[in-house]
């Protein structure tokens, strides 16, 4: 699995399939048994490479003896930025997380959404060349979210890569380029936005054709028969109308003809629900283990930004899963 | 290994102690401590003026007793500090985001055991130091070497810091604290016991007392302290009393250490460190 620079990466998976033990590794908070993967172009744990690497952990804690400004100015110090560059970057920082007014208070008495509002600040400061995500809205409300969002949207356009851990499958899917879905410690799937978006189909109410109207819907796409419905995925748009006047031909009653798309979640379910690679012994091996360290080495492109060894066989097996 | 992140760790935990009021609660104690040692020691020489080599030797061992209860208060400062010092910060998520930035594990725990060192031993002098100008003030006693004495205090808190701070990365705080405790325990006892069989020449005693030091060395220390406090050696001779067997096993005797075991104290520490780091290296956060 390869991340390039500046993509916006969602990094999905039910509980325990991994994704945060896989940060870990990205950041070298976490060994891995075996394999191996590069982070900016340095080998997982490499600690000069996280001087350009910003991350908010899932489990979002900061000192609540200092004040939000302190724990900017403590991260500035760890992070190597220089002197100067401090009180511009601490001011920048809490005015784009919207915490200026707070500025000056512990942040022990801060609320959840303050303090995981304060670890975007923390994992934004110096401008990193990557920011690791861990479920950044998960104690924020909608206007949060919605900065979130927005924080994302400015990350991306100064070319920074973002690598988002997520449950909440609707905000990914507004936010992000691209996407993984790892299960049992593997990936299962890949995929882009656009793919996504292109993935359009047809659901006709369809009476009087029993298998027929399977038949007929397989020669436009994947079709299949649920009740009364006929699903249609893959058809192109232009090809609707033909398909229903076929169906009329062969003598079906047509009662309701509806457009649809996949969304994320229903990719996610279906692949979940579905997918060959979920035996419990993939989980052992960890998110890093499960490939050979020569699958991937060849494919990790110079500028990538982030790249782990991770079950690309099994991505790979699965890319054609059912849609 | 960077000398700037260690140095910034342990500035954040200075920052911390003092924030915490850690240093402002020690402070106020040792004011309160100073100012009652005084009144009881010039109540001491007011009934009994110090006059001969075995008044000065009651004074001597209130000293030591004084002391005795001050290297309680270290031990026990050192121990609940240093026991939360790594594994609460893990288990609580904080580590998460320091150990993202280009800092090494075994920075963060050089750093926190350095910044805690820094309160402890500055505790250990200013406070010893000043109860020793008390009780001086008060009853004109001065011991056979008031000089080392706060600095043995010192060690001794050093040990059982460093001992709290290695037990943290691996052992729950209360857990780890509750070893350093027992441990500080066993290891006075052990000096006793060694103490016995060195007044009685018995080799069983004698070594049991010995692996003690060499497993934990904190009496050493202690030993150093109470030696350092009793009064020159021409005045315990001049009472008839230094070569007193009773008086040499006494928990509240001593000697200043011999090279050789302060130098064990100097490996033993620095050991615990490598291996605290070793077992940080390998944990799971």
């Amino acid at each position: 699995m390869t991340v390039p620079r500046g993509e916006v990466f969602g990094f999905l998976g039910p509980n325990g399939a991994g994704k945060t033990t896989a940060v870990k590794l990205l950041l070298g908070l976490s060994r891995p048994t075996t394999g191996e993967g590069r982070v900016l172009g340095a080998p997982l744990g490499d600690v000069p490479a996280r001087r350009r690497i910003g991350y908010l952990p899932e489990l979002f804690r900061y000192q609540g003896w200092m004040s939000a400004r302190e724990v900017l100015a403590l991260h500035c110090e760890l992070a190597g930025l220089e002197r100067a560059e401090w009180e511009p970057e601490i001011r920048a920082t809490l005015d784009l997380v919207g915490l200026t007014a707070s500025a000056e208070r512990r942040t022990g008495v801060y609320s959840k959404g303050m303090q995981q509002r304060l670890g975007l600040g923390v994992a934004l400061l110096g401008r990193p060349g990557l920011v690791v995500l861990d479920e950044p809205t998960s104690a924020l409300d909608p206007v949060g979210r919605q900065d979130v969002r927005r924080i994302i949207g400015a990350l991306r356009d100064r070319g920074t890569t973002v690598f988002l851990n997520s449950h909440l499958l609707t905000e990914v899917e507004r936010v992000c380029d691209r996407v993984a879905i790892v299960d049992h410690g593997r990936v299962v799937s890949e995929l882009t936005m656009a793919d996504l978006r292109h993935e359009r189909g047809v659901a006709i109410r369809v009476t009087g054709l029993d298998d027929r109207g399977r038949d007929v819907g397989a020669v436009y796409g994947s079709a299949r028969v649920d009740g009364e419905w006929l699903n249609v995925d893959g058809v192109a748009e232009a090809e609707i109308p033909a398909l229903v006047a076929r169906l009329v031909a062969d003598g079906g009653a047509i009662h309701a003809v509806v457009p649809t798309h996949h969304t994320l979640e229903e990719r996610f379910m279906a692949l979940l629900d579905t997918g060959p690679d979920t035996e419990p012994a993939a989980a052992s091996k960890g998110f890093a283990a499960s490939g050979a360290a020569a699958d991937t080495a060849g494919e990790v492109p110079a500028d990538a930004g982030t790249s782990a060894t991770a079950g690309s066989s099994a991505g790979a097996a699965n890319s054609g899963a059912p849609k | 290994m960077s000398v700037v992140s260690i140095v910034a760790i342990a500035r954040l935990t200075l920052r911390e102690a003092v924030r915490r009021r850690l240093l402002w609660a020690l402070a106020g104690l040792t004011v309160v401590i100073v100012i009652l040692t005084f009144w009881a020691f010039s109540r001491i020489a007011e009934a009994s003026p110090i006059s001969g080599p075995i008044e000065m030797l009651g004074v001597s061992q209130v000293t030591v007793m004084l002391a005795f209860m001050f290297s309680f208060v270290l031990a026990m400062t050192a121990v609940f500090a240093g026991s939360p010092a790594i594994g609460a910060d893990i288990e609580s998520g904080l580590l998460l985001a320091v150990l993202a930035r280009p800092i090494r594990r075994s920075e963060v725990l050089l750093g926190r055991w350095l910044g805690l060192a820094v309160v402890l031993v500055g505790y250990a002098l200013v406070a010893g130091y000043l109860e020793l100008a008390a009780v001086d003030l008060a009853t004109g006693y001065t011991p056979s070497d008031s000089f080392a004495a706060p600095w043995y205090l010192a060690g001794e808190a050093l040990i059982l810091l460093t001992l709290a701070v290695v037990m943290s990365t691996r052992i729950a705080s209360v857990a780890g604290g509750a070893v350093a405790v027992v441990g500080y325990g066993l290891a006075w006892m052990a000096g006793v016991v060694g103490g016995v069989g060195v007044a009685f020449n018995n080799d069983l005693l004698r070594g049991a007392g010995t692996v003690s030091h060499l497993l934990l060395p904190s009496d050493i220390m202690w030993r150093g302290t109470a030696g350092a406090l009793t009064p020159p050696l021409d005045v315990l001779s001049a009472g008839g009393i230094a070569d007193a067997a009773l008086y040499q096993f006494s928990p509240f005797s001593g000697a200043a250490p011999r090279p050789e075991w302060l130098a064990w104290c100097v490996v033993w520490v620095v050991g615990m460190l490598a291996l605290g780091t070793w077992l940080l290296s390998r944990r799971e956060l």
